[in-house]
């Protein structure tokens, strides 16, 4: 595998990751607008173990994805007081306070930025990656998943019908805040360098652009909109400086022609028929 | 020395508020968060420079720049709001979050990323008392922001578009029915939204003379922050909220390092949204019934 595709395909696998840290809030209708800040933490948290403590670099971000759960159930008891575009404003503040704690923390190198010593090839961000996909598709497809697609459409009739609310609001959160990290701890790794500049609001504008281009209607949503927002590009290499112009117009002209995203349950009907094509027609369901 | 800075803190603290105002018209009338607004505020100080080096006379400068920033805005709404006035409630915000990107990467593409210094036609612009500088764009900004403030209070208060406007806020629905001009009123509140958003970037161009595509997200993100912090859709809240954060920041800078900016001023936006999310002067009441 030349240098050039192993490249793009660690950025496509690590913006897999990053796609499913704001699916899962998204999924229970919560916009994450600070997700840069929870994938910060991760890099930091796992960085320093490693560096400082020796412990293996899987180990670390799989630590790091802990400590992040951790740190979100916690920021979620203020955070999840508020709802819609403020519950958006506040995890956005909140980013933005861990951004400047980051520039900040002279034990991890502050503006200057914090080399990581062990490394974390392909092959462990591939596992990681098919990992949170896997357990994503599993959740979905469980009670757990169907009673978060009911507290996005409505908190209160969930609430009457027996669901803890705040219990998946809060799941939903943290699992996000979860994947973000464990997403940190495998950059860092990778790229064996971190800095704060990483983790700035744009970063996670872009993320929570893709997984909405993908859809959030399914789970193969964010995987499409992950690929779509890694390798198109590629694909226009000849306009290079256009690319993030070109990614803008398709946002805004997805959000015109389909705001459901380009992957919808429509889309997963179809795929049931083809498949189904053998079957009896009254066994046919989808 | 403290004087100085606090002058300073209110003449950056009324940038702050132009831009407030701007994202307070937005969700007060239209219940939309408008992300495009820093991307409106840079077209317009970038276009201040360009016109400037291109030797544009300085007063045909700034109508130019305050031309493209309503132009933009139009653009975003023609695109955006108009088109999804029904469908989930971020999509909107999806959208304008588009155009930031698409505004920024456009002048990257066009002049770079390079922080560019203004040269202003102007020799020297301060007004020196004691020991203190005031510079008079600066104090220009601040007065004009004040000014423009009241006479949008006057405009929402006074007029038949107020009034219109006021209806529209309430329930856009039930104003078409009894005769609004929705579809008419909706670009006159982007084409305000985008003036004081424009006025904001082509005054920061010639307060700070430096202009570079991402000079709207340090900008105007503080912006939001100011109109939390005085109370979404108050446009009084936009100005108290403006100077506060200019304050705090020029005060954090003072007494500890530029580093420590964001985490002053988001930290008190946390604190705002978690213990008062009406914010300081209150939410007007649309505001408070719709979140």
């Amino acid at each position: 595998m030349s240098g050039y595709i192993e490249g793009i395909l660690v950025i496509l696998l690590l913006n897999i990751v990053f796609a499913y840290a704001v699916y899962w809030p998204l999924a229970a209708g919560q916009l994450n607008l600070g997700v840069a800040g929870f994938v910060g933490i991760g890099a930091y948290a796992s960085a320093y173990a490693s560096n400082e403590y020796g412990v293996p670099p899987y180990l670390a971000s799989l630590g790091a994805a802990l400590v992040t759960f951790a740190a979100a159930i916690i920021i979620a008891v203020p955070v999840l007081r508020t709802r819609g575009i403020y519950l958006a404003l506040a995890t956005f503040a909140f980013g933005q306070v861990l951004h400047s704690l980051f520039l900040n923390l002279d034990v991890v190198g502050g503006a200057a930025g914090y080399p990581v010593n062990a490394y974390i090839g392909i092959g462990g961000i591939a596992t990681c990656a098919l990992g949170v996909f896997l357990v994503t598709l599993f959740l979905d497809r469980t009670r757990f998943g169907l009673n978060m697609v009911a507290v996005h459409h409505d908190n209160a009739v969930s609430d009457l019908f027996g669901i803890n609310v705040r219990l998946y609001q809060t799941l939903a959160f943290a699992i996000g805040a979860g994947i973000a990290g464990l997403g940190g701890g495998l950059y860092g790794h990778h790229f064996s360098y971190i800095e704060p500049q990483n983790y700035t609001i744009l970063f996670s504008i872009f993320v929570v652009l893709f997984v909405l281009l993908g859809g959030t209607q399914t789970v193969f949503g964010p995987l499409l909109g992950a690929i779509f927002f890694t390798l198109l590009p590629e694909a226009l290499r000849a306009s290079e400086e256009w690319r993030y112009a070109i990614f803008a117009v398709l946002i805004i002209g997805t959000m015109i022609l389909r705001p459901q995203g380009l992957f919808t349950v429509h889309e997963i009907r179809i795929f049931r028929r083809l498949f189904d094509r053998g079957t009896p027609p009254g066994r046919a369901h989808g | 020395m403290l004087e100085q800075q606090l002058i300073n803190g209110l003449m950056l603290g009324g940038i702050y508020v132009l831009v407030a105002v701007a994202f307070t018209l937005t969700i007060g009338i239209l219940n939309f968060l408008n992300f495009s607004i820093p991307g409106v505020f840079m077209l317009a100080g970038v276009f201040t420079w360009v016109l400037l080096k291109a030797g544009v006379h300085w007063s045909l400068a700034v109508a130019g720049a305050l031309a493209v920033g309503a132009a933009a805005s139009l653009l975003v709404e023609r695109c955006t709001y108009s088109w999804m006035r029904s469908s989930d409630h971020y999509v909107p915000l999806v959208s304008s979050m588009g155009f930031l990107i698409l505004f920024e990467n456009l002048v990257l593409v066009q002049w770079g990323s390079d922080l560019q210094r203004v040269v202003l036609p102007f020799s020297d612009l301060n007004i020196r008392y004691a020991s203190l500088v005031v510079s008079i764009p600066q104090l220009l900004s601040l007065t004009l922001a004040v000014c423009l403030v009241v006479a949008l209070r006057a405009l929402l208060l006074k007029t038949q578009m107020g009034r219109a406007l006021r209806a529209v806020a309430e329930n856009a629905t039930t104003a078409e029915i009894l005769g609004v001009g929705v579809t008419r009123l909706v670009p006159a509140v982007f084409i305000i939204g985008g003036l004081f958003a424009a006025l904001g970037g082509m005054l920061f161009a010639l307060n700070y003379q430096q202009v570079h595509p991402y000079m709207g997200e340090e900008v105007a993100l503080k912006g939001i922050s100011a109109m939390v912090i005085g109370g979404m859709g108050n446009v009084w809240g936009a100005v108290l909220g403006g100077l506060l954060i200019g304050l705090t920041e020029v005060l954090s800078i003072h007494f500890f390092n530029a580093d420590f900016v964001d985490f002053f001023v988001y930290g008190l936006l946390l604190v705002i949204l978690f213990f008062k999310p009406t914010g300081l002067l209150g939410a007007s009441k649309i505001v408070q019934e719709k979140f």
